[in-house]
């Protein structure tokens, strides 16, 4: 690598951007750093945005902490619009050009639309991805909408659908597959979630699918149609049916991008379109598509708090690395927490894939346990409800490799250990 | 030849267990001829704290003692006690579930606003008994403030009379040693524990009544509402409201003892305390990392536990020695040093895991509050004696008196 930057771009202003930058300084990094980002908004954070956000918690107790001697010079509100790699420049759409010395990619990803665009178009159809979707949508329940409808079987919806029943609206979830969650954290844990969602008062609809959206003459939401023909009335609509990454802005780049998001190494250096390390460019966050030590170095991009965190960090002790030598690998396992009907769920490893399945702590009929992931033999995740405090100890277990399941005998474990094996998710 | 742990339960180490501690973690797992394993390194007691392996009920086992050959003792008697204070172990005893769900209980009682609601209250406390002091030239510490100060906080928190106080202080000195591991097991102390047990929860169950007839805003009255279907039954009624005197006291005169003598070991340190409070919650973390009031927990290993190269085997007790993981320099820079300004300070001192101090923010609040009215309001404070005398325990250690020269006492 080159000699030491004086000139460091983030492209992003997000938790990772933002992390990014704290850690540069803590690093010791005196020089310029510039922090872009496409939203008006200072870095904030996402994960109350599904919970506390649409229940009345203001914008600015989002805002994510910064200490006074950052010394970052902001550029909000303005999107990148490409990057020059031969002369070193982020385009930003009102023409500016910023050189930098390294560069770090951390525009992170945006909700995947409703595919009909007259339908997405609709008055009381929502995404939810930022501080101005959440506020949107929080205005919108304030209003007592009737019922609302969450499109899609994965966490946010279920966050919302929780919200939605705590303030005592209706609320039905559509799930296109048979089981919520499935390929993301295994059936037993899918049915779990449905139960305690259905037993909290949501409608929740499995094997649904929307065959159209239905307008009233002002363009407002007025109901839906399901494949099977039923009718749901409804003028408040959130689709949370996954992410799409930011990389658009890269067209013409020459980096490795496509749907996945950008490619990188281990060391979170992205690669050019011929696979090999681009000079100066790095990436975090969700936007970043990597090779997992946990996962054998299978190529993933984990859109998780904790990793945005996590690789933001490594990503700038890299931008600092004087020579090859002094790279240090992005090595993180993922974690992610969720809340919803009261409880805490919080899973740490990869889930996906695996291939069996126990519970080992507490039980499901109390909804206070702890539950573990196995494959091919060895112990790849696990999974708390109201139990968080034991995972450190499942952590290890897992970094270990230990043989499936781990930890045996101790206290609050069932009579009997009961191994059900997981099918491989079809989709 | 006694075993390094052994040296740090004999009380003529008490004044300084630390110089033990580098031996005891070149092992970090070390057996002991008793069978106990005792744990001294900061990444193995953080990796126990939090294995579901390891259980917090290891109170004696009455199966353990010795038959005395008079069966009236042996077959009714004992098992009766036994049985008893079964029934009265508090949380900290406790595994999962019924732990959780005692605990869980607990922490909506202690609410943050309820703790944050106690500041005015302590710093007008503090203020009290600092005026007492005015006119005198030699003070013991302990008996003047750190002493009075926790436990008239805690009965104001669960809602105990101010006129019982006084003889909350005496139970709570008496009950602090069933929560002491070397001195639990004898069998004077356990009589007049349990004598000591009789009363307080003779006392607290009246209280309980009162508090049912007419709920006020305080802990007990919290504990005690709701049906009998859904409330804490009686025993752990009881046994919470003890714990929450005992734990919620003997440990924070420690941290404000310990505090103030630290202080005074690094006069530095008190000067820029004194002109710059606001360094008081990193202070009182290094405080809870350097010199912790509660040393030492013990728990029981109910499966083999391989770990750092040994086997915790089963059945076996685990002395989880928080002093030493404070002090590990695989996880602290220069860890004998006493640094208020030291980053990311993972210390042990409230222990970690499901068991993790419930007090916490209770004790940061009063020793906050004590540590910056005495390093303002006593003039050039003086040790008279140092080391101080310590008291018994090895586990919950601090000081048992703090003699003090001082030049005076300024106005609040």
């Amino acid at each position: 690598m080159s000699e030491a930057p004086g000139r460091v771009v983030i492209v992003g202003a997000s938790l990772a951007g933002l992390s990014a930058a704290k850690a540069l300084r803590t690093e010791g990094f005196s020089g310029s750093l510039v922090l872009a980002g496409d939203e008006p908004h200072l870095p904030y954070d996402r994960p109350p945005l599904s919970k506390q956000a649409l229940r009345g918690l203001t914008s600015a107790d989002t805002t994510l902490p910064q200490p006074a001697d950052l010394d970052l010079e902001f550029r909000l509100g303005v999107p990148a619009t490409g990057l020059d790699r031969a002369e070193r420049t982020v385009i930003l759409a009102d023409g500016s050009r910023l050189a930098f010395d390294r560069c770090l990619v951390a525009t992170g990803a945006r909700a995947r639309p409703w595919p009909n665009s007259a339908e997405a178009a609709l008055d009381g159809v929502f995404t939810l991805r930022t501080r101005d979707d959440a506020e949107r949508i929080a205005a919108r329940l304030r209003d007592r909408p009737g019922r609302v409808v969450l499109v899609g079987g994965g966490f946010i919806s279920f966050e919302v659908a929780s919200v939605c029943r705590e303030m005592d609206i209706p609320v039905t979830v559509l799930v296109r597959d048979s089981l919520p969650l499935a390929g993301a954290v295994g059936a037993p844990l899918g049915s779990f979630v449905a139960e305690v969602a259905r037993g909290a008062g949501v409608d929740l609809r499995l094997d649904a699918a929307i065959a159209r959206m239905q307008g009233d003459a002002r363009g407002r939401l007025a109901g839906l149609v399901l494949e099977d023909g039923d009718r749901i009335e409804t003028a408040c609509l959130v689709v949370a049916i996954g992410a799409e990454r930011n990389t658009a802005w890269l067209d013409g780049a020459g980096l490795a991008t496509d749907r996945n998001g950008l490619r990188c190494d281990r060391f979170c250096r992205a690669l050019g379109a011929d696979g090999t390390p681009a000079d100066g460019i790095f990436a975090a966050g969700d936007v970043a598509h990597w090779p997992n030590p946990h996962d054998g170095g299978a190529l993933v991009a984990v859109e998780h708090w904790g990793n945005a965190v996590a690789q933001a960090r490594t990503a700038a002790r890299n931008m600092l690395a004087g020579d090859a030598a002094a790279l240090v690998p992005h090595d993180h396992l993922p974690d992610f927490w969720s809340q919803q009907f009261g409880l805490t769920i919080k899973l740490v490893g990869l889930a996906a894939g695996s291939d069996a399945f126990a519970v080992v702590r507490g039980s499901m009929e109390e909804r206070r346990f702890l539950a573990v992931f196995g494959k091919a033999g060895r112990t790849v995740a696990s999974a708390s409800v109201d139990s968080a405090r034991w995972l450190p100890a499942y952590r290890a277990a897992i970094l270990e490799g230990a043989p499936f399941p781990p930890l045996p005998g101790g206290v609050d474990a069932p009579a009997r250990v009961a191994m059900q094996s997981l099918e491989e998710p079809t989709r | 030849m006694s075993t390094l742990f052994e040296r740090f339960l004999d009380p003529t180490n008490r004044a300084d267990p630390y110089s033990l501690f580098a031996e005891l973690r070149r092992q970090p797992v070390c057996p002991q001829a008793d069978g106990t394993y005792v744990v001294g390194t900061h990444a193995e007691i953080d990796r126990l704290m939090h294995d579901p392996r390891i259980s917090s009920d290891d109170l004696p086992d009455p199966q353990h003692f010795r038959w005395t050959g008079r069966p009236i003792t042996d077959l009714i008697i004992r098992p009766v006690r036994a049985e008893i204070r079964k029934r009265h172990r508090p949380f900290i005893f406790r595994d999962p579930p019924d732990h959780d769900a005692l605990r869980s209980r607990v922490m909506r009682a202690l609410s943050v606003e309820r703790v944050r609601g106690m500041r005015a209250t302590t710093e007008r406390l503090t203020g009290e008994l600092i005026d007492k002091l005015s006119g005198q030239t030699r003070i013991d510490l302990v008996a003047a403030v750190s002493y009075p100060l926790p436990v008239t906080v805690i009965c104001h928190l669960l809602g105990v009379p101010p006129e019982d106080e006084a003889r909350f202080h005496g139970w709570a000195t008496q009950l602090a040693t069933a929560l002491e591991p070397n001195q639990r097991g004898d069998e004077e102390t356990q009589a007049k524990n349990e004598e000591t047990f009789g009363e307080i929860a003779d006392y607290i169950q009246d209280l309980v009544k009162a508090k049912r007839r007419e709920p006020q805003d305080d802990i007990l009255s919290d504990l005690a509402a709701g049906d009998e279907s859904q409330r804490m039954n009686d025993y752990d009624l009881i046994a919470t409201a003890v714990l929450l005197l005992v734990a919620g006291h003997e440990t924070t005169v420690n941290l404000i003892t310990n505090g103030v003598l630290t202080l005074l070991r690094f006069p530095e340190q008190l000067e820029r305390l004194r002109r710059e409070p606001e360094i008081a919650p990193r202070l009182i973390e290094e405080l809870l990392r350097y010199e912790p009031p509660v040393q030492y927990r013990t728990r029981l290993a109910l499966a083999d536990i391989p770990i750092a190269g040994t086997t915790i085997p089963e059945g076996a007790p685990v002395v989880l020695l928080i002093a030493s993981g404070n002090r590990d320099p695989a996880r602290f820079t220069d860890p004998d040093r006493f640094d208020p300004d030291r980053r990311d300070n993972r210390h042990l001192g409230f222990g970690g895991g499901l068991h993790y101090c419930v007090g916490a923010p209770l004790a940061r609040i009063e020793a906050e509050i004590a540590l910056v009215a005495l390093s303002r309001r006593l003039r050039e404070p003086r040790l008279l004696a140092d080391p101080p005398p310590y008291r018994q325990g090895a586990s919950l250690r601090g000081p048992s008196a703090l003699p003090l020269a001082i030049g005076g006492v300024e106005q609040s």
